[in-house]
């Protein structure tokens, strides 16, 4: 299949601002499945509410345009009724940390086998520009004329703590890497979380001076470094990129057949 | 892999924004905007078909055709 047959084409263009990085992410996402060879009927997108939310709306497979925060709720139900197909959440920064915080890291307990994508523009766009749990110290929003106080959650030692048994970033910058991330958490058997950073031109940008779409990407591919690379350890200020946990644990679906297996096994 | 030579780079004018991001980051600064602020092809004999361009457009609306996509990746 061609890359454009995975898009609900007549809904384009799409209502993301022009240079929004959430554009460039779903760009990445359908090249991984496509990639992957899947087939659109294989795939289920539940999202929750804001602008990254958006994106089950552009895409030709089953989606799911769910609550403010419970895409992760409205997943592990799909999932749980229906184990072979594919679950992808794209959520954005706020929609996954603050409003769904609590279904974030119980599907990392439970390591159900959901691919979590957290779009972070580091602001809740949709509404105009209040800053989220991932704004972190010193930022503009509309919430917080004279900058933030509030520290930010690091999505990946969350996630990492939570139990999540696949745990990576990449950003709307390295398009390359990005697709090959997706591709990996995609494939993955457990839950696997994937931090994008993307850009919010319109209200984190030109809140916080920091230009247009391009120089927004400039700005991401001079503060992230690969994980293990010499520019990582000269400058530990820098955001690590990569693949931070990739391993083999118990899922949930599985077990869970495990468990009817054995009980109806007793019954007979 | 031999080298790609460029066919075509097909830009989808209704769906471009004008973002400016492809023109940004062309290594070998293919593309402009025009006066309609939609992105242009201006030095196609320039091209290096790395296609950032295209991985790149939040917009989905660029497209660089090759002459090793015929037949592989054009279904």
């Amino acid at each position: 299949m061609a890359v454009k047959d995975y898009l609900r084409q007549r809904f384009f263009p799409h209502m993301w601002c022009p240079g929004c990085g959430h554009g460039t992410i779903l760009n990445s996402l359908i090249r991984a499945i496509e990639g992957l060879e899947l087939k659109p009927h294989e795939i289920v997108m539940t999202s929750g509410i804001g602008c990254s939310a958006r994106i089950s709306g552009y895409v030709n497979v089953h989606s799911l345009h769910t609550m403010h925060g419970r895409a992760l709720a409205c997943a592990t139900g799909v999932k749980l009724s229906r184990p072979h197909l594919k679950v992808l959440v794209p959520m954005g920064d706020g929609d996954a940390l603050a409003i769904g915080g609590n279904h974030f890291i119980h599907a990392a307990r439970r390591n159900i086998d959901l691919t979590a994508i957290v779009m972070n523009n580091r602001i809740y766009g949709m509404t105009g520009g209040q800053f989220s749990p991932l704004s972190g110290v010193g930022i503009k929003a509309t919430t917080a004329p004279f900058t933030t106080i509030d520290n930010s959650f690091d999505v990946v030692e969350l996630a990492k703590a939570a139990g999540a048994s696949f745990v990576a970033r990449s950003t709307a910058f390295h398009v390359k890497e990005c697709k090959d991330i997706l591709k990996k958490a995609i494939e993955h058997k457990g839950f696997s979380v994937v931090e994008i950073l993307s850009q919010c031109p319109t209200h984190y940008g030109r809140k916080n001076k920091e230009g247009d779409a391009a120089s927004m990407l400039e700005f991401q591919k001079k503060m992230t470094a690969k994980i293990g690379s010499k520019a990582l350890q000269e400058n530990p200020n820098l955001i690590a990129r990569g693949i931070f946990v990739d391993l083999d644990k118990a899922e949930y679906c599985t077990e869970y057949e495990k468990i009817i297996d054995s009980v109806m096994k007793e019954k007979v | 892999m031999a080298k790609q030579k460029l066919k075509e780079i097909v830009i989808n004018r209704d769906w471009c924004k004008g973002c400016g991001i492809c023109i940004h980051f062309c290594p070998t600064k293919v593309l402009e905007l025009d006066a309609k602020e939609k992105s242009v092809v201006v030095r196609p004999e320039d091209c290096i078909c790395c296609r950032m361009c295209e991985l790149r457009c939040p917009d989905l609306a660029i497209e660089v055709i090759t002459d090793q996509d015929e037949g592989e990746n054009n279904e």
